[in-house]
This record gives C-alpha cells, structure tokens and sequence, in this order.
C-alpha cells in the first residue's frame, strides 16, 4: 500500500462520496417518512398491492414482503439503495484505472518508483473506504429513520444489521467486476454508461427474473444473491449465492491484477 | 558500466509497429540525443524503457537492472518529462508537485521552490488554468525535483518560448555538469545539435546510426557549392556526390570521399565562387530520411 496515492484517491472520491451520501439520505429519510401512514393502513395497503400483477410486484421486490413491518418496508427502500450504492461501486470500479488512462494521468502515475500491484492495492483500498463511508451513512440513517418513524412496531436489529453488512460485498461485486471489465476493454472513454449499464442490467436481470422461464439467469446477478425478502424471511443470507458472488468478486480481483501488471499504458495522441 | 542498455528490444502493438530490434547504449553522464520524425518510435522507446508498456521482446537495463522486472527501483533515480503535459487537472501546482515529491524517500522541498522559481511557474494556480506552456513548466519541476541520476526528455521544448526554452536547456547543462545522464528525444535537430554528445537516429521503428555528434558532421559529408559561368553539372558527376541541384549558374551537392577530387574538377574550371563546408545535421538527417 502507498500512503500518498491512498491519500490522493480518497481526496478526489470526496466529493463523489457527499453526494452520493446526502442522495441516499434523502432516498431513505424521505421514504421512511411515509411509513407511519403506511403501518397505519397496512390491511388496506397489503390488498392493494395484491391487485397488482406478481410480476410488477417481484420487479419492485415488493412480492413476498408484508409492508406493514418495519422491515418488509424497509426491503422496498434498501433496493434502491442498492442500486444507487451499486452504481456507485460501478463508478469507482470502472474509473479505477481508466480514469488515469483517458485523463492521461496515467504517465505521471507509473513514472513513480511504484510497482503496479501496489498501485492496484492502494487505489482499491481508497474505493473500498470511499464505499464504506457511503454504506456507513446508509446504516445510519436507516438506524436513525426506523428509530424516528417506526411508531411502536417491532423489528430484528439484528436483521437489518445483516442486510448492511450485505451491502458490502453486494458493492464489492460491482467494484471488482467494473474493474476487470474496465480492464477487458481496451479503452473507457466515459465511465457512467459502464457503470449505469452493468447497474441496472444486474437489476433488471433480478427484477425480471420470471420472464426467463427455467433459465435461472438470475442467479448471477447480485441483486438476487442479496434479495432482503429471503433475509428477512429466514433470518439469514442465502449461503450457496453468497459464496457465488464472492466467488465471482474474487476471480475479478485476480484477473485485475494479473491485467493490470502486464497492461501496456496507451500513450497520449 | 552503461546506465542504459538496450539490447535487440522490440515492440508490436498487435499488428501495428512499434520499434523493431533497437540496440543502443548511454554512458553515464553523456547527453544522449534521440532523433526521428513524428511515429518513428522515439516515445515508444521511452515508453518500453519506463515499463509503461511491455517489450514484444528483447531486453533492456537501466543502472544494470532489468526494466520489466526491478522497475519501480529503477524509477526511483529517473525523471520523465512527457512530450504531453497532462496532470490532475482540479489540483493546484503545489499539491501537485508535492504528491509527486511525496513518492520519493528524501525531502524535495527546497530544490522543489528552487527549480519554480527557475522556471518561474506560479505554485498556487489550479493545473486547469495553466496555459500549455506552463503545464511545461510544471512538467519540468516534477520531473527534476527529486534530483534523478537519469532524466528522460521526450520532445521537451515544444511549448516553451525562446527564453524559457534557453532557461530549461541552462538547467539541463547544469544536471549534466553534477553527473546526471540525459535522454533527449527529439526531432528538432537544431536543440540536439546544441546539447547532445552522441545521437541515434531512429526511422521507421529501426535505428539506422548510432554516432558521436562531431564525426556525423565532419567524418561524412561536405556541403559544396559552385558558381561559374556556364557549368556543366554533369560535370560533377563524380562518385561519392549525392544530392546534385543546380540553380542559375550554380552548382550544390553533397561529397563523401576524398575531397581532392573534387578540387580536381574544379581546378580547370574558372569559378566565380565557391564554399565547402560542414553539412548540418539537418542536412545529414534529412539524407538519412530519403
């Protein structure tokens, strides 16, 4: 690990970090806010959503999930924050690297007496906090909302804690994918529509899910691996898919490195 | 011992040519300049010897130790002035340059302000409002503040105004003169011939001469030019002669050879005027193109 090129990655990730902090705030501050009405009118609501199709109702994770509790609530809200928190791994994972590569900072960079694997390691470390300070805020506030709102109703802290610490690896997935694919290619001019585009194709493969028929495709998206319906219906993650993903995270981080070292730096022109 | 050594290096980008079986050697505390037109493989060479991208095959050591293998060591004594300049654009010059310090295990700080000053570059201006000039600059103070035994300068001076340009070359004579080996890339032959000690030439990925500064002026070539009264060019058909041109009455070409032939014919010729001299490396550089 290098302390300077740590230092200089967590620094320009700050502004990326508060914002997208202060937009998760507001997603789930906000959607907290409704949930006293919510409770409230439980049976009603819980009929109403029965009218809709189960497809539309899977797609918005809402099937299988009571919305009168605190949690089957809080499942709806923790998907869009995964995807927001997914598209943000996307971000970092992708603009690892490239960013450098495409802003021909690069140059500068591997002129240092530092040797790539070192690099890789120092810049994935200042993600990997970048990531956490943002999951951090989302385990806050959610702690902070369900305390304000939840107006009497029970839930399992224990559960939510495990859907937080789901969060991690679910945004270590998109981190470490982004940056092997960021890698694959052979330039990435622009990173949002990466990171965009394996964000909500991960999402729609997981909210889709039905229309595959047999074909489990779902299965390799992480939206499935870290579903809050089962969680919070079982108590626990889903061993087989956890390992999966982690599995997949963990071949990514491999591939990267070996890339990464033997990866010829396109010069400026 | 050689502080560079590159032997039978070559470099494909797939199918596209990068340089092709380059062998060369830089002493220590030589200037050694390095010339070709633009895609000829001068950056790529510096790019393969910084292990910014790796060699299709062949070797290449610096301070004895293997590129791909011992870079970052390697990289510890080496300083790189990119042709293009292009840096962390949101941060200011002196967050820059102290990042840049900050790789290094001794402190910077002094030869750091004293090269700005030297440069004049203004520290506290955001590196996206520095004009490509001063960019220049900067590359310059990040790339010679951590006093590296061995500097590589790919095209340096593009950008730089006269003065500044006179300032930049002051302090590369003032490096060399503490020992430090210089790589110069260039394709402006006046700056190479100004500097350089030694010069290789590179054309079309493969490099075609090698050769002390002085003997690729004076051993080689003579620049002759005649003038009388209805000459006959054909005259100066003699081997050794390259380049013949004539222009009303007058007569240049290049000679390479024993020179009293040429005096030879011109001794029956009655000339209103006549010069021989030294080609310039222009010139020489320009018949190593054709």
């Amino acid at each position: 690990m290098n302390a300077s090129i740590y230092r200089h990655e967590l620094h320009a990730r700050l502004k990326s970090v508060i914002i997208w902090s202060l937009a998760l705030i507001a997603i789930v501050g906000m959607f907290f806010t409704f949930y006293t009405t919510f409770a409230d009118q439980a049976a009603l609501v819980n009929d109403m959503m029965k009218n809709f199709p189960k497809e539309l109702r899977a797609a918005f994770g809402m099937d299988e999930v009571d919305l009168s509790t605190v949690l089957g609530y809080y499942s709806f809200i923790y998907l869009f924050a995964q995807l927001c928190l997914a598209i943000q791994a996307g971000n970092y994972g992708f603009g690892l690297v490239s960013i450098e590569e495409s802003e021909l900072t690069a140059d500068f960079l591997l002129s240092k007496p530092v040797g790539r694997p070192q690099i890789l390691t120092s810049k994935l470390l200042a993600a990997l906090t970048s990531l956490l300070v943002t999951t951090l805020v989302v385990g806050g506030i959610s702690f902070v909302a369900i305390e304000l709102f939840r107006n009497g109703h029970a839930y399992e802290p224990r559960i939510l804690l495990l859907l937080l610490l789901a969060l991690v690896v679910f945004e270590l997935f998109f981190l470490c994918v982004g940056l092997v694919v960021s890698l694959l290619v052979k330039r990435v001019r622009s990173v949002t529509p990466y990171s965009l585009g394996l964000g909500f194709g991960a999402y729609v493969l997981s909210a889709f899910s039905g229309v595959f028929g047999d074909v489990k495709l779902e299965l390799i998206t992480p939206f499935k691996h870290f579903d809050a319906a089962p969680i919070i219906q079982n108590g626990a993650w889903d061993t087989p898919l956890v390992l999966f993903n982690i599995a997949v995270t963990l071949v990514s981080l491999a591939t990267s490195y070996g890339l990464y070292t033997r990866r010829d730096i396109p010069a400026v022109s | 011992m050689s502080i560079i050594d590159v032997s039978n290096l070559t470099k494909y980008y797939g199918k596209a040519r990068g340089i092709v079986d380059v062998s060369f050697g830089v002493e220590e505390g030589e200037i050694f300049g390095f010339i070709g037109p633009n895609g000829a493989g001068k950056s790529t060479t510096i790019r393969l010897l910084l292990s910014l991208i790796h060699p299709t095959s062949g070797t290449a050591r610096i301070f004895g130790k293997d590129v791909t293998t011992d870079g970052p060591e390697i990289r510890r004594d080496i300083g790189y002035l990119p042709s293009e300049v292009y840096y962390y654009e949101g941060m200011k010059v002196i967050d820059l340059l102290k990042y840049s310090a900050s790789f290094y295990d001794h402190d910077c700080t002094r030869r750091m302000h004293a090269l700005s000053e030297a440069m004049e570059l203004e520290m506290n201006r955001r590196i996206s409002d520095l004009s490509y000039g001063n960019k220049k600059k900067v590359g310059i103070v990040q790339g010679l503040l951590h006093s590296p035994k061995l500097l590589f300068l790919d095209e340096p001076t593009a950008g730089l105004d006269p003065l500044m340009q006179r300032r930049f070359f002051d302090l590369i004579r003032e490096e060399n003169a503490r020992g430090v080996t210089v790589f110069f890339s260039s394709h402006i032959l006046g700056e190479v011939q100004r500097l350089c000690d030694r010069v290789g030439i590179i054309r079309e990925g493969r490099i075609v001469e090698i050769s002390d500064i002085r003997t690729l002026q004076q051993s080689n070539y003579k620049k002759v030019n005649v003038s009388a009264e209805g000459l006959d060019p054909t005259a100066f058909d003699l081997p050794g002669v390259t380049n013949l041109q004539t222009e009303d009455g007058s007569v240049r070409f290049f000679f390479k050879g024993d020179i009293n032939a040429v005096l030879q014919k011109l001794g029956g010729t009655r000339v209103t005027d006549v010069t021989i001299e030294e080609p310039t490396l222009e010139e020489i550089f320009m018949h190593y193109y054709e």
